[in-house]
């Protein structure tokens, strides 16, 4: 596709008016999943495993029922038997069948006329546990003996003789590695772990489920995407999926993790069998980090082999992913992206899928690629140190570039990593003097984005101004960038468009606002939407002056006449045109759906620099530089603040946030206080670049930029603390006592 | 059921009672018997300042206060910053500099940060940066944040 | 015909094979040729892949377009955060 067509000269794009949600937000009016309350409503509550693995041998309700308030209890005995594939997998997770999977595995749920009487209730129910021998460790659940979660679970591409908590297996690659590493001057190999991470939105899972005997009802709830919980909540309950409206609340943050279901079932079961009375439902911090979320954990091994002059010539990465007691660890984009940065002729990746007694992984920002990206890029970091080479020079040598047959087959279009590269060596943080016990990191990552089903509509208001109707839930500003897009197609002023976020019932399917899509795909939507009505609004102008409507142009909110034979007519506004159009043929809308395909992928690149104390080991951000192509920047400041909320959960992951699990399997960081998130006094300012290489697949050259903003801040800190301190840490998260005791020259 | 107790007391200037179980938080009284949803729930332990009020000029996590407590007190919100419609400079230099994505940290840090410059008008980043360090926001990495913060600090300052 | 790249792991479901020559107009058509060749491939296909056609990656559209001397490969199916 050429840029031909492509705008390139706007009025409202890349202009950063006040979002349109930002009065209700500062003010405390905006209404979050955990925000309405309907008159008769019950509070759900749900009873959670206490063990990592065990069969659950009886559960009584009894003194619960008999309680004061208490209107229902389920149990999975309550759902529907026979689900398949993911399906059963989201049920299962959802409910607890014959084993408790995990610590914090819901086992049954309950539904009472206060907050305080169902969890008083979910206390009473009596659940009897026959303790299983569990494992949480993705090393340790391959070897040998370790015990099984559920036989059977491996699909058709695990090769023979591996354990069965060996799900799936990938294995892609090109080239002759030998050949490739014979060209090789340095070749160097390590082998690396990564933590499971949480998503850590602020805003807890929260509904208000209500559903009668006649299995119809309402949900309205915090989540990315209403058409996915739609479809997942009544494929876990075995009803129709229309018979549930689900009305997306303002949502308090995902990253990925509100893209599944887990108590929103729960609360229209527990509705249906209170009588169909609504039953809110909202997880505590502990309930969210035990049984959500978090990301897979990882563990690596990564080769590499470099010529003097800093040509990489092949490249080989095993890694093992645990994602919970199911299926479904983000290995398969692990292998994809692991080496795709780069133009490389030698190339292989091995992918192993593992299960564990942990939660069911969600996605989280870039799933499966920051952990890659720590393998790799500290590899190439160790080849640059010992080869003498500069780390921007030699990511620019061998950057993917259009035309580059990416690691993982076909060839990219036109892509910004050299630009990325380019403007972080030009960029004044790059040259900072460095002093005692400091240093500096360098690292970049990708991500492919992503079209998706969208659906859109467009509506124009009887007094010209416009309504843009969306089904991707607004995370980050997005109304703000589709109002702005809207503005931009029209030719009329920002203030005069609405954007909504409609329910189920008022468009088609949408997938959720994930993989970096809402901005380029609904934006996609809104501006082909847009164009039907324009081409509506200029036959009815072209009728009204009796000409051809191939004769009407539209400029600046305003149907013309243009070309030879037009005619001449003073030009109508939009307004006056929706001002008569209830006689002219009725309303003007405009509609689009597609699943589009021209997304295209965006690249960054993060210079960072730390200071280490070398007396306690812990780490101290300096400066930190965001460098990323977005395509087209819609709204730069919501741009910019992707960029640094990516690089500051990158931090995160990287010197502090893990998940502990004790001997015991259960969780042992279950708050916010011991699962420690950056926090302000953590942070510096966090410098960022917007690279634009517009992307040909849409209109206004929009890149999703949600995602890749997490990748390159793991290797890039651990490339700066070995700047710092000599010592290359192959294990995340770099907490005080770990680089510490690599400072002491320790075991880490 | 417990014995439910009356408590009396204000919020952002109005009278206000209600009857709460003694196990309530007065982040629960808020919320469920008041129907003030600007005070939000992270985590209900102390640790991300979403339920940030303030009680009696003093900034407290209203997670970590029994509803009982708030007897006789003055509690104030989010919803009180405002001057009828004219924002508070903070409320609208959260939105000029885009210090919100999905907002759910917002009332709390608008509560903490106003907080700070009633006692400090003119803090350094670093002062700025300690205060609110018990305001978790995932979605912005702060930036914006304590610009927009040590912006409206200067324009409070300039017209005082 | 277009050439049709598959991701080492498949290709032992396909007799060893990297590429393979499939006739076909459209992804949809593209796939089902494949299978009918190689049978092996059905669960693979069936577990969900991402079709990437020259170099755009197309998901879960069956009816892209695909051209007499199209390049297109096979990927791990896709998702994001
Ligand atoms: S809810 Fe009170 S501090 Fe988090
Ligand atoms: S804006 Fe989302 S947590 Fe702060």
């Amino acid at each position: 596709m050429a840029l031909d067509g492509q705008k390139t000269a706007y009025k409202y794009i890349g202009t950063t008016p006040n979002r349109p949600d930002g009065l209700d937000k500062v003010t405390g009016r905006a209404r979050y999943g955990a925000d309405i309350s309907v008159p008769g409503m019950l509070h759900g509550a749900v009873v959670r495993s206490p063990h990592a693995h065990a069969k659950i041998v009886k559960i009584d309700a009894t003194k619960a029922l008999a309680m004061e308030g208490v209107k229902a209890v389920i149990t999975r005995a309550d759902f529907p038997e026979g689900l398949e594939g993911e399906d059963w997998d989201i049920q299962e997770n959802c409910m607890a069948g014959e084993k408790a999977l995990y610590d914090g595995h819901a086992v049954a749920a309950v539904a009472a006329t206060s907050p305080l009487v169902a969890r008083d209730a979910a206390k009473a129910i009596e659940v009897t546990y026959e303790i299983l021998p569990h494992v949480t460790d993705v090393d340790e659940a391959m070897k040998e003996g370790a015990p099984v979660i559920r036989e059977g679970a491996a699909d058709f591409s695990v090769p023979e003789g591996l354990h069965p908590n060996v799900v799936r297996y990938f294995d892609s690659g090109r080239g002759d590695l030998d050949k490739g590493f014979a060209e090789a001057d340095l070749i160097i190999e390590r082998s690396f772990t990564t933590e499971a991470a949480h998503q850590g939105y602020i805003e807890p899972h929260a509904c208000l489920g209500q559903m009668g005997a006649d299995n119809r009802g309402e949900l309205w709830v915090c989540t990315q995407g209403h058409w996915f919980m739609r479809r997942m909540s009544t494929a876990v309950l075995g009803i129709e999926t229309t018979n549930i409206r689900v009305t997306p609340s303002e949502i308090g943050g995902g990253f990925g993790g509100k893209t599944t279901v887990f108590i929103e079932p729960l609360s229209l079961a527990l509705s249906r069998k209170a009588g169909g009375k609504p039953v809110k439902m909202v997880m505590s911090r502990n309930e969210v980090l035990r049984a959500t979320g978090p990301t897979a954990s990882a563990s690596m091994d990564v080769k590499m082999g470099m010529t003097k002059d800093g040509r990489i010539t092949a490249a080989h990465g095993t890694f093992r992913m645990q994602g919970g007691a199911f299926a479904g660890a983000p290995v398969d984009v692990t292998t994809m992206l692991a080496f795709a940065n780069y133009d490389i002729e030698h190339v292989h990746h091995i992918g192993y899928d593992v299960i564990t007694n942990r939660p069911r992984q969600a996605a989280y920002r870039a799933p499966g690629a920051p952990m890659a990206a720590f393998a790799t890029e500290s590899v190439i970091d160790e080849l640059c140190r010992e080869l003498g080479l500069d780390p921007i020079d030699t990511r620019l040598k061998n950057a993917a570039k259009e035309g580059t047959r990416a690691t993982f087959g076909p060839k990219y279009g036109p892509i910004g990593f050299m630009e990325t590269l380019e403007a972080a060596k030009a960029h004044p943080n790059y040259s900072e003097p460095l002093g005692p016990n400091q240093g500096r990191g360098v690292a970049s990552g990708y991500w492919m984005n992503w079209g998706g089903e969208t659906s859109a509509s467009v509506a124009i208001s009887e007094d010209g101004s416009v309504t843009v109707s969306v089904g991707t839930p607004d995370i980050g500003g997005s109304r703000a960038s589709m109002a702005l897009m809207a503005a931009e197609a029209f030719g009329i002023p920002y203030e005069n468009v609405r954007v909504n976020i409609s329910d189920t019932g008022a468009l088609g399917v949408n997938e959720p606002t994930h993989g970096s899509r809402a901005t380029y795909a609904s934006g996609l939507a809104t501006i082909r939407a847009a164009e039907e009505c324009i081409g509506k609004m200029c036959k009815r102008a072209a009728d009204k002056w009796g000409i051809d409507p191939e004769a009407v142009v539209w400029e600046d909110g305003c149907a013309k006449p243009s070309g030879p034979n037009a005619g001449e007519f003073p030009p109508m506004t939009i307004a006056e045109i929706a001002g008569e159009m209830g006689g002219t043929g009725g309303p003007i809308s405009g509609h689009y759906e597609d699943s589009p395909a021209g997304f295209s992928g965006s690249f960054g690149t993060h210079v960072v620099d730390v200071e280490v104390d070398p007396e306690t080991g812990r780490t101290t951000i300096l400066r930190y530089l965001v460098v990323q192509d977005a395509g087209k920047a819609i709204h730069p400041a919501y741009v910019e603040g992707q960029f640094q909320g990516g690089a500051a959960q990158g931090i995160g992951w990287a010197l502090n946030e893990e998940y502990i699990y004790g001997e015991d399997g259960r969780l042992q960081n279950p708050v916010f206080l011991d699962y420690r998130v950056p926090v302000a006094s953590d942070l510096p300012m966090i410098d960022t670049v917007i690279v634009e290489v517009p992307n040909p697949g849409h209109p206004y050259g929009v890149r999703g930029v949600g995602e890749t903003g997490i990748t390159p801040p793991l290797p890039a800190v651990a490339n700066a603390v070995r700047d710092a301190t000599g010592k290359r840490i192959c294990k995340l998260p770099l907490r005080p006592s770990r680089v510490l005791a690599a400072i002491q020259g320790k075991e880490v | 059921m417990t014995k439910r107790i009356h408590v009396s007391t204000t919020v952002n200037g109005d009278e206000v009672d209600y009857l709460c179980d003694p196990r309530e938080t007065l982040l629960d009284c808020l919320r469920d018997h008041l129907g003030v949803m600007g005070v939000k729930e992270g985590c209900g332990t102390g640790d991300c300042g979403a339920c940030s009020v303030t009680l009696d000029g003093r900034l407290v996590c209203s997670c970590l206060v029994l509803g009982v407590e708030a007897e006789g007190k003055e509690i104030g919100t989010v919803e009180g910053m405002a001057d009828g419609e004219v924002l508070h400079p903070l409320q609208r230099k959260f939105i000029e500099h885009a210090a919100l994505q999905c907002g759910i940290c917002t009332p709390g840090i608008l509560v903490a940060a106003k907080n700070l410059l009633e006692r400090n008008p003119d803090p350094t980043e670093t002062e700025l940066r300690y205060w609110l360090a018990g305001n978790l926001c995932r979605c912005t990495g702060y930036d914006k944040i304590i610009r927009a913060v040590m912006d409206a600090a200067a324009e409070m300052r300039e017209a005082s | 015909m277009a050439e049709l790249h598959l991701w080492s792991g498949l290709r032992a479901l396909a007799d060893g094979k990297e590429m393979v020559e499939i006739e076909g107009e459209t992804v949809g058509q593209v796939l089902d040729g494949l299978v009918a060749a190689y049978p092996g491939l059905e669960p693979a296909l069936k577990r969900g892949v991402s079709v990437a056609v020259d170099g755009q990656i197309v998901p879960n559209s069956r009816n892209h377009p695909v051209k007499p001397d199209s390049e297109i490969f096979l990927l791990q199916k896709l998702a994001g955060g």
